[in-house]
C-alpha cells in the first residue's frame, strides 16, 4: 500500500496465501497406492488369463460350467467356463479357460476326454470322480501346430502317448472276449493292452489295435504268432481233452498271448503297426502256416462217423493238412455208397522243401512227381480213431507196401488219392471172417457124434463099475480070499519066527549043526 | 443452528478439537497448540477437503476390485470355488436365507457405495460454496459417520470364517484378494469421513452474512 493516490477508490488487498496450502498434500499418496495396487491386480489378472479353448463333446453329463476342471497328470490346467449345445443340437461345446502359458500344450494332437468312473474288465478307472465329479483329462501331443478347438475323445486313451512301446494290428474273425484294455501276455508277463478295435470296411474281420510296452515290443518279430488266450480254452479233439489258459486274470477278463516260434532265424523286430493274424488258440497258431495248400479227395467207403471238418491229416504223426469237406455219394447204378473227403494238404510240411528248382520246372510238376512216387511206394489215406474216448477220426497218410498199386489221376480237380481201409474196418473184416468160419463148421454132425460117444461112454462106465464092485468083493474083510490071505500071512509069521529062533540058536551053538541039540541034555 | 451466528474463525479464534477450549492463535501462521490439552489447534482441519478427496478417491478405486475379485475361496473335495461379494449374495438368496442375503447386500455393497456418493456430494457442495440444505447435509454426514464402521463386519466375518473353517482334507476357506480391497474401501471411507470437517458446510453461509454485514 505504498502508492495509494487519493481519489481512487480503496482497492482490496490481495490475500496472502501461504505456499503450503496450495501444495498437494502427501495424502494423495494413498489413492495413488490404491490405484497402483488395483492396476497391479488387474494386470496380473489379465496376465493370468490363459487361452480359451473349445471342446466338442458327445454329452456334458457330469460337467458343470465354472466347476469342471481340466487336469493334466492331476494338475489343474483349466476350468470349463461355459457349456452350450452346437447349432445343430447334436453335440455339446464346452468352453474352457486354460491356465496362463497354456498355449504351449494346446497342440494339434493334444487329446481331451471326460474322466468318469469306468469299470471294464480288468480296468477300474476314475473312481475318484465319484466324489469329486467328472473332470476333463488331457494328454499333451507332440505336434508343432497349435490349435484352440478340439474334439474330445469318447473314452480316455488306454495308453498314454508318452509311454514307450509300439502299436501293432491283429486281424481276427471275431472279437471273443476282447475289449479295450484286455491284457497281452508274453511268457505270462503282461506286456501290453488292447487299445481299440474296429470292424473292417468289408465287415468280414476285425482289426484289433494293441500296444506292447517297451522293452517287450522288441520280442514282436515278423514271425511272431498271436493267439487269443481268452479265459479257459477247453477243446475236445482227436488229440483228446486239452485245457489251456494263460493266467487267472486272463481267465476272468480274457487276454492275448504271443510267442515267436523257436528255431527260426533271428528276426528283426517288427515295424510298428505291422499286421498279424490273431489265432484262436496256441495250437492253431503254432501249426506251420500252410504256404501253398492243395486240395485232394480221398474216397472212403466206410462210415466216417466221428470225422469232422477241420480234423487233422496226419503223415507219420505230423499234421500236414486238414479235412475241408465231407460229402456223400451214392452211385446210381450200383447203389454203392462212398464218402469223398476233401482234404487240404501241404506237402511242404512233410519236410519237402522246394528250393532248388531246376530250370523249366515248376512247383506243380515237382509236387506231382513227389505225390506220384509216394503213392507208388504205397502211400494211402486211412481213417483212424484219434481218441477212443470221443471216437473222433482223423485221416492218416501212411505207407502200405502191401496195398494194391494205384496211381493218381491228375486230370481230376481235385485229384483223388487212393485210400486203404481203416484199422477198425480191417478188424471188423477179420472178425467177420472168423464168424463166417465158425458158421461153416458142421456143428450138427459134431453134436450127433458127440451124443453117440457119450452113450458109449456111459456103457463103458457101467461095466467098469461092475468090475470094480467085483474087485471090491474080493478084498472085503470077510471074503474067502482075505481069510486065506490072513492065514497064510500068520503061517508065514510063524515060519519066520521059527527061522529066527533057529538062526539065534545056530549063532550061539554053531556046533549044533554037527552035533545036534545038546542043551536039553545038560 | 442459526446461520446468523458468528463463527469462531470470524472472530479469529480457534477451537481445540480435543478439549473444546477456544484460544487465540499466535501471530504467525505456525501451527498452534492448545494451552490446555496440547492438541494441535487450527481454525479448520488442515487440508480437509484435499484429504477427504484423497481418501474418497482411494475408496472409489478399491471399490472396483473389491466387487470384481473373489472375497472367499472355498476348497472342498469337489474343487475350489471362488465367490465375489455379489455371487455370495446370490448364493445366500433362498426362501429361508434371504434376510441374510439382504444384510450382506446392504452392508457390503450398498453402504460403501452410498458412503462414497454421499461424501462426494458433500465435498462438491462445500467446494462450490453451496449454502443450501445445510441441515440435511450435516445430517447426511452424521449418518455416514455412524453407519460406515459397520461395513467392517463383513471383513471380520470373512476373516473368522477363513480362520475357523480349516477342515483340511475335506474343506477349507481362504480369503480372496477382493477382501483386502474391500477392507481398504471401508477403512478409506472411514478416514475420509474423519478428514472431512463438517464446519466447512457452514462457512460459506457465514461468510456471505459477513459480506452482507
Amino acid at each position: 500500500m505504498p502508492d495509494q493516490t487519493p481519489g481512487t477508490p480503496p482497492v482490496p488487498e490481495s490475500r496472502m496465501v501461504s505456499r503450503r496450502k496450495t501444495r498437494p498434500s502427501l495424502v494423495w499418496i494413498v489413492p495413488l497406492v490404491a490405484a497402483l495396487a488395483g492396476a497391479w491386480v488387474a494386470v496380473t489378472r489379465v496376465m493370468s488369463e490363459g487361452p480359451e479353448i473349445t471342446l466338442v463333446l458327445e454329452t456334458a453329463e457330469g460337467l458343470e460350467a465354472g466347476k469342471t476342471k481340466i487336469r493334466y497328470n492331476g494338475v489343474e490346467v483349466g476350468t470349463v467356463t461355459r457349456i452350450r449345445l452346437t447349432d445343430d443340437h447334436e453335440k455339446v461345446v464346452a468352453t474352457a479357460q486354460m491356465v496362463p502359458k497354456g498355449e504351449s500344450f494346446l497342440l494339434e494332437d493334444t487329446a481331451f476326454w471326460v474322466v468318469r468312473p469306468r469299470v471294464s474288465g480288468a480296468n477300474v478307472t476314475g473312481l475318484g470322480t465319484l466324489i469329486s465329479g467328472a473332470y476333463i483329462g488331457m494328454e499333451i501331443g507332440h505336434s508343432k501346430e497349435r490349435k484352440r478347438d478340439f474334439v474330445a475323445l469318447d473314452s480316455p486313451p488306454i495308453v498314454a502317448a508318452d509311454v514307450p512301446g509300439r502299436y501293432f494290428v491283429l486281424e481276427t474273425a471275431d472279437l471273443g472276449s476282447l475289449d479295450d484294455g484286455t491284457p497281452i501276455y508274453f511268457r505270462r508277463i503282461q506286456v501290453g493292452e488292447v487299445t481299440s478295435y474296429a470292424l473292417d470296411d468289408d465287415g468280414k474281420s476285425l482289426s484289433v489295435k494293441i500296444f506292447i510296452n517297451s522293452p517287450y515290443d522288441q520280442f514282436v518279430t515278423t514271425s511272431t504268432l498271436f493267439w487269443n488266450a481268452s479265459g479257459v480254452d477247453v477243446s475236445l479233439t482227436a488229440a483228446g481233452l486239452s485245457v489251456q489258459s494263460q493266467s487267472v486274470m486272463s481267465i476272468l477278463v480274457g487276454g492275448i498271448a504271443f510267442e515267436t516260434p523257436a528255431g527260426g532265424p533271428a528276426l528283426s523286430p517288427a515295424a510298428a503297426d505291422t499286421k498279424f493274424t490273431l489265432f484262436d488258440d496256441r495250437e492253431s497258431a503254432f501249426k506251420t502256416p500252410s504256404r501253398d495248400p492243395q486240395t485232394y479227395v480221398l474216397v472212403f467207403t466206410q462210415s466216417v462217423r466221428g470225422l469232422t471238418v477241420g480234423a487233422p491229416v496226419d503223415f507219420g504223426g505230423i499234421s500236414v493238412g486238414e479235412v475241408v469237406a465231407i460229402n456223400a455219394e451214392l452211385d446210381a447204378d450200383t447203389f454203392e455208397f462212398s464218402v469223398p473227403v476233401t482234404v487240404s494238404l501241404d506237402v511242404e510240411r512233410m519236410g519237402v522243401e522246394f528250393t532248388g528248382l531246376a530250370p523249366g520246372q515248376d512247383f506243380a510238376s515237382v509236387r506231382h512227381q513227389l505225390v506220384d512216387s509216394l503213392v507208388a511206394k504205397g502211400a494211402r489215406g486211412q481213417l483212424r480213431t484219434g481218441s477212443l474216448l470221443t471216437g473222433a477220426l482223423y485221416v492218416a497218410l501212411d505207407m502200405f507196401p502191401d496195398a494194391q498199386p494205384a496211381t493218381v489221376d491228375w486230370s481230376q480237380t481235385p485229384p483223388s488219392l487212393p485210400t486203404f481201409p481203416g484199422e477198425i474196418q480191417a478188424i471188423e473184416a477179420s472178425v467177420v471172417n472168423i464168424i463166417k468160419k465158425i458158421d461153416q463148421m458142421p456143428l450138427e454132425k459134431i453134436g450127433n457124434d458127440l451124443q453117440t460117444a457119450i452113450v458109449d461112454l456111459d456103457r463103458t462106465l457101467v461095466s467098469a463099475r461092475t468090475t470094480l464092485d467085483d474087485a471090491g468083493k474080493l478084498v472085503a474083510p470077510n471074503s474067502v480070499l482075505s481069510t486065506q490071505l490072513d492065514n497064510t500071512l500068520m503061517e508065514m509069521t510063524r515060519a519066520a519066527r521059527g527061522l529066527r529062533v533057529l538062526a539065534d540058536y545056530l549063532e550061539r551053538h554053531p556046533e549044533a549043526l554037527l552035533r545036534g541039540k545038546t542043551g536039553e541034555a545038560q | 443452528m442459526s446461520a446468523t451466528a458468528l463463527t469462531a474463525m470470524q472472530l479469529g479464534l480457534q477451537r481445540c478439537e480435543g478439549c473444546g477450549l477456544v484460544s487465540r492463535p499466535m501471530e504467525d501462521e505456525a501451527e498452534g497448540r492448545c494451552p490446555r490439552c496440547d492438541e494441535g489447534v487450527e481454525f479448520r482441519k488442515r487440508a480437509s477437503l484435499q484429504r477427504t478427496w484423497a481418501f474418497l478417491v482411494t475408496a472409489a478405486i478399491c471399490y472396483i476390485p473389491a466387487n470384481l475379485l473373489p472375497v472367499l475361496s472355498t476348497t472342498t473335495a469337489e474343487g475350489t470355488e471362488s465367490d465375489t461379494i455379489l455371487q455370495g449374495v446370490v448364493l445366500l438368496w433362498s426362501p429361508t436365507g434371504w434376510p441374510l442375503s439382504l444384510i450382506v447386500l446392504f452392508a457390503s455393497i450398498m453402504i460403501p457405495s452410498a458412503k462414497i456418493l454421499a461424501l462426494t456430494y458433500l465435498l462438491i457442495t462445500v467446494q462450490r460454496g453451496s449454502i443450501r440444505n445445510n441441515e440435511q447435509r450435516i445430517r447426511l454426514y452424521r449418518v455416514v459417520d455412524v453407519v460406515g464402521r459397520w461395513s467392517m463386519v463383513d471383513v471380520f466375518v470373512d476373516a473368522f470364517t477363513a480362520a475357523l473353517v480349516q477342515l483340511q482334507p475335506l474343506m477349507s476357506v481362504e480369503p480372496g484378494p477382493g477382501l483386502f480391497f474391500f477392507a481398504a474401501v471401508v477403512v478409506s471411507t472411514m478416514l475420509a469421513v474423519e478428514s472431512f470437517d463438517p464446519r466447512l458446510i457452514w462457512d460459506p453461509s457465514s461468510e456471505r452474512e459477513v459480506a452482507h454485514a
